[in-house]
């Protein structure tokens, strides 16, 4: 369905598209940075600087770059995805070449202004780009062999180059985002079947290849893995991050030690506490109380996306809203499982929460475009 | 391509209801992780709780202050010092180069040190005080609190160190501390936290280490909250230890240090025994050795050249030291054959020089012989035959049972390091350790303190006492612990027959008071103070046949190994028993003329509490002793004139 489809005499124009925002998303997730910037606050010891001042100024103008992706049509969007998954392959093949190493990882480009990470970027246009695709077939042929076949790859190309950062967390994330909007649209059960069948054997797979010259992963990560499965086997060295993390949630109890208060984050016994494990610092001082009432707000941010994407009749904007959707909760999910011990330590921060530039302008576009979706729907 | 409206609703109802499915597994998700907070925040909290505390806070010792040790008169003869020392913290100090140049030009400290203190600054965290220089005076430590403006992160600090005002002259008792070794750590059983501090300073050898326990004291506890790299943020609580238990001795540091004087230059053992009490006044060992080198840390080269002094300065010969009691052991003998009736006490037994037995000839110190004598005048004399024969008579079993009941050949228990058991051998010790059967020569070495028979000076002196009052007198080294008096060494009457105690008490009367006794020349002359002895020469090395044809040679010609051991040992005042010692010279040469001078000054110094008058000596020697009391007053070092503290 081309725009000319849309009964536009019912899409708002101009200003008035202001008042069409989505603005109990635009709430939550105000609310969420404000979790965020009190963390942040927090680990600096009471300070904001050196990290809630900067975040606050990013946020400030994610903010207004979410307002005006959603300005512009949702059509647009939609011919630009292919441009945009293109442009964002592209910038992972220059991190391959010219990237910065930082923290023994390949990850950033420096654009003069600012450190981007293609990565973060391709977590948005791969779904934007996956939403267009499935807007464009036609229903029939969604699971036909090679229709099935040519999205897997599109999927697999930038994980295998993100693997080999190596950065596994946005791997999965984007893997698991991309199987997401193609079990959205329809594509036949028979295939994910198989697929997780073949997931648990090549888990296997790479289990039993530990330690042979075909090792399948790197030593970092089966240590990682080794470390989730029993942290306690090595309390001071691979396993001291993920204890200490638990210690720090666990002894927050009912109500948290306080703002402030946190003595594991006080004292640095938290790793990364201002990114990765921001999680832990919040569940120490606010407490059960505030932790889930930040998965309450996460889940309400996704709940709102799949409201208005199933009250949304174009296939492109319902598929693109679920699939920021699911990949904004995989965002936390990861992070809060991590954190909490249940999956490996895999580097996922906590959106809008963890302190870093380009996830958090990344996933503001992203709910730019949510809005866009909103604000453009056929009414 | 153009989608139909059929199309469109097809879709739309195949993305709602996989969107529901999708929705329900976050929804299942999310509900696990709300579970697992729950889990974590609410269920274990407590235990979660208890790992935070435990990571934060630290449990810091506090040493407590040892226990001091006083001599029986309040003198103090361990005691703690104030010691100061400077401390260096990296990050506070800035440029630490300027700093420590800024440091040396006030006070002085060894380039050695200074080069140690940064090694281990730049090895440790930052925030680590580190220890520059140590036992500095109060001038220096003044010095540098002026200057504290100036130099940056550092600090003075002070601390208590063990110090023995009396130096060497109760060495051998008191011991030293020093701090605690891996080796101290494998071989005591003790689950003190405090000797886990690095540097603790436990009890080494001697009192210290024997009452150790009680010296101690316990480690209060210091509870500070530290960050995830050891910084110490603040300190939550403080529980102070229970200082050490004062001590007292029962020695008399003046006399100690007296009879540490008199017998400088020789290699020797003494020790003096209150008969009222069993309370050892005196413990002398010489050579001895600084203890306070060793708390500081003793050089290679003073180490070296304590171990490689053949006079064996670390040696307390008083207590460790075993020797052939020689003569002195005759007391023995004679009482064991006359608590037998194998001997009356007017028997004479024939001495032409030398007794056989089953040809072997065993010879009396006087070539010539005594003739006939009796118990009496063999004691006198120190005649060899009289015991060769009634030794052979009472047998070796019943003068090894009086041995013990005179408290040789048993081990007595002093807070001492290393206290001998010395040997009062019999026939089934004989065929226990050397497999071997007893034979009648043994016995007859045995009569006059030779072959087998060990003891050490603590030992003779005990023998002494317990002859002068009859009971098992026990020495006692300990007078209070914390104030609570131990109990005294006066002990039962022994069940010796009271005619054959004062026989051999008269005997032993007359070896230093009748002209034609063996130690004659030292004896007392003040009236109320006549002192009872035998003298004792114990061989080192046997007389061959032909050293006995060609004469025999005299000590003075043999090196310094090979001459005989001096023994004395008396008691005084004869009538009324007041002090029992004994004196054992290494290779001194007789007992007559090495040890029982000796005994005699002591002995004197300890009935008179001080120098005696010169009339207490025979008119012979007394511009002699003039010159040595002068000589020895000048020697007692300033810690005597401390003052009583106890």
């Amino acid at each position: 369905m081309s725009y000319l489809e849309y009964n536009t005499k019912f899409v708002p124009t101009g200003l008035r598209k202001l008042w069409y925002l989505n603005w109990p998303i635009i709430m939550l997730l105000i609310a969420v940075s404000g979790f965020g910037f009190l963390m942040l606050y927090s680990v600096a010891g009471g300070s904001p600087s050196p990290w809630m001042e900067p975040q606050m100024k990013r946020f400030g103008m994610g903010l207004v770059l979410m307002i005006f992706v959603a300005m512009v049509p949702i059509w647009f969007w939609r011919n630009m995805a292919f441009v945009a998954f293109g442009g964002s392959i592209l910038l992972l093949l220059a991190v391959e070449f010219f990237g910065e190493v930082n923290m023994g990882a390949q990850r950033w480009i420096n654009l003069g202004f600012m450190r981007l990470q293609p990565s973060e970027l391709t977590k948005i246009t791969l779904v934007m780009f996956l939403a267009a695709y499935y807007d464009w077939l036609p229903n029939k042929k969604v699971s036909h062999p090679f229709w099935v076949t040519l999205p897997v790859l599109f999927i697999l190309a930038p994980v295998a180059m993100v693997l080999n950062q190596p950065d596994l967390g946005t791997a999965l994330l984007l893997l698991m985002g991309g199987a997401t909007v193609m079990f959205l649209a329809g594509v036949h059960w028979a295939y994910f079947a198989t697929v997780i069948g073949g997931g648990v054997a090549a888990i296997a797979a790479v289990f039993q290849s530990r330690g042979t010259p075909w090792q399948l992963l790197k030593d970092y990560q089966y240590r990682r893995i080794d470390t989730f499965l029993d942290p306690s086997n090595d309390p001071l060295g691979a396993g001291y991050h993920i204890t200490q993390a638990k210690i720090a949630l666990g002894s927050g109890g009912w109500t948290g030690r306080g703002f402030m208060q946190g003595t594991q984050s006080r004292l640095n016994f938290l790793p990364e506490k201002h990114t990765d494990f921001i999680f832990t610092t919040l569940a120490e001082e606010f407490g059960f109380v505030g932790a889930f009432t930040l998965l309450v707000l996460y889940l309400l941010i996704v709940a709102f996306c799949v409201v208005t994407a199933l009250t949304n009749r174009d296939r492109f904007a319902s598929l693109l809203t679920l699939g920021i959707a699911m990949t904004f909760f995989l965002f936390f999910a990861v992070n809060m499982a991590m954190v909490t011990g249940l999956a490996p330590v895999v580097g996922v921060p906590l959106p809008l929460v963890s302190y870093g530039g380009s996830a958090m302008l990344v996933l503001l576009v992203a709910f730019g475009l949510v809005q866009s979706a909103h604000v453009h729907k056929p009414r | 391509m153009k989608r139909t409206p059929k199309d469109n609703i097809e879709s739309a109802r195949i993305v709602g209801r996989r969107a529901l499915v999708v929705g329900g597994v976050q929804l299942g998700i999310i509900g696990a992780l709300g579970l697992r907070l729950r889990a974590m925040q609410v269920e274990q909290a407590d235990e979660f709780r208890l790992l935070a505390e435990e990571n934060r806070i630290n449990i810091r010792l506090l040493p407590p202050a040892r226990g001091m040790i006083f001599d029986r008169n309040g003198i103090p003869i361990a005691d703690n010092e104030q010691n100061y020392r400077v401390v260096m913290v990296r990050e506070d100090a800035g440029d630490i180069g300027e700093v420590l140049a800024k440091l040396t030009e006030l006070v002085d400290i060894d380039p050695d040190n200074l080069t140690r203190a940064m090694e281990e600054m730049q090895r440790r965290s930052p925030f680590v005080p580190v220890t520059i220089a140590d036992r500095l005076s109060w001038e220096d430590v003044a010095r540098i609190n002026l200057n504290t403006p100036t130099l940056p992160g550092i600090s003075a600090e002070v601390g208590l160190s063990r110090v023995y005002p009396w130096g060497a002259d109760l060495a051998h008792v008191v011991g030293y501390v020093g701090p605690v070794s891996d080796y101290d750590l494998s071989r005591i059983d003790d689950d003190d936290p405090l000797l886990q501090i690095p540097k603790f300073q436990i009890g080494k050898t001697g009192s210290e280490n024997k009452l150790e326990h009680a010296l101690r004291g316990s480690a209060g506890t210091r509870r500070i909250e530290v960050n995830a790299a050891g910084r110490i943020m603040r300190e939550l609580d403080r529980k102070e230890g229970e200082p050490g238990k004062d001590i007292q001795l029962t020695l008399d540091s003046r006399l100690q240090s007296y009879v540490q004087a008199r017998l400088d230059g020789e290699s020797a053992g003494a020790v003096v025994i209150d008969l009222e009490n069993g309370d050892l006044r005196a413990i002398a060992s010489a050579p001895a050795f600084d203890p306070n080198l060793f708390v500081r840390g003793i050089s290679n080269t003073d180490w070296k050249a304590l171990n490689a002094d053949k006079y064996r300065p670390l040696a307390a010969k008083a207590v460790q030291g075993t020797y052939p009691p020689g003569s002195t052991f005759k007391m023995v003998t004679a009482m064991a054959a006359m608590e037998a009736g194998v001997v009356a006490a007017d028997e004479t037994v024939y001495c032409p020089g030398y007794t056989d037995v089953f040809n072997i000839r065993f010879h009396c110190w006087k070539r010539g012989g005594h003739g006939n004598i009796n118990l009496h005048e063999s004691l006198k004399q120190s005649c060899d035959c009289y015991y060769y024969e009634i030794a052979q008579r009472v047998g070796i079993d019943k003068m090894a049972e009086m041995a013990r009941k005179l408290g040789l050949g048993i081990k007595h228990d002093l807070p001492l390091s290393a206290v001998a058991r010395g040997l009062a051998p019999d026939k089934a010790w004989k065929r226990e350790v050397r497999d071997e059967d007893w034979r009648v020569g043994d016995t007859v070495n045995a009569s006059i303190g030779q072959g087998y028979v060990l003891a050490s000076p603590l030992q003779l002196a005990v023998m002494s006492a317990r002859i002068a009052t009859g009971r098992e007198v026990t020495p006692r080294l300990v007078r209070l612990i914390d104030g609570v008096e131990q109990p005294s060494g006066l002990g039962e009457s022994l069940g010796i027959n009271e005619n054959t105690l004062r026989r051999i008490r008269a005997s032993m009367n007359d070896v230093s008071n009748h002209r034609r006794g063996t130690a004659y020349g030292s004896r007392i002359t003040a009236d109320e103070y006549k002192m009872a002895g035998k003298t004792g020469t114990s061989q080192v090395r046997r007389i061959t046949p032909e050293e006995r044809a060609a004469g025999v040679t005299k000590n003075e010609d043999l090196p310094w190994e090979r001459r005989d051991h001096a023994l004395f040992v008396s008691f005084a005042p004869y009538d009324k028993p007041r002090y029992a010692l004994s004196v054992v010279v290494e290779h001194g040469g007789g007992g007559s003329r090495a040890a029982a001078p000796i005994a005699r000054d002591i002995m004197l110094q300890a009935l008179y509490g001080g120098p005696p008058p010169l009339e207490a000596y025979p008119s012979g020697v007394r511009d002699k002793i003039a010159e040595q009391q002068r000589r020895i007053e000048a020697r007692i070092p300033p810690g005597s004139k401390g003052l009583g503290r106890a």
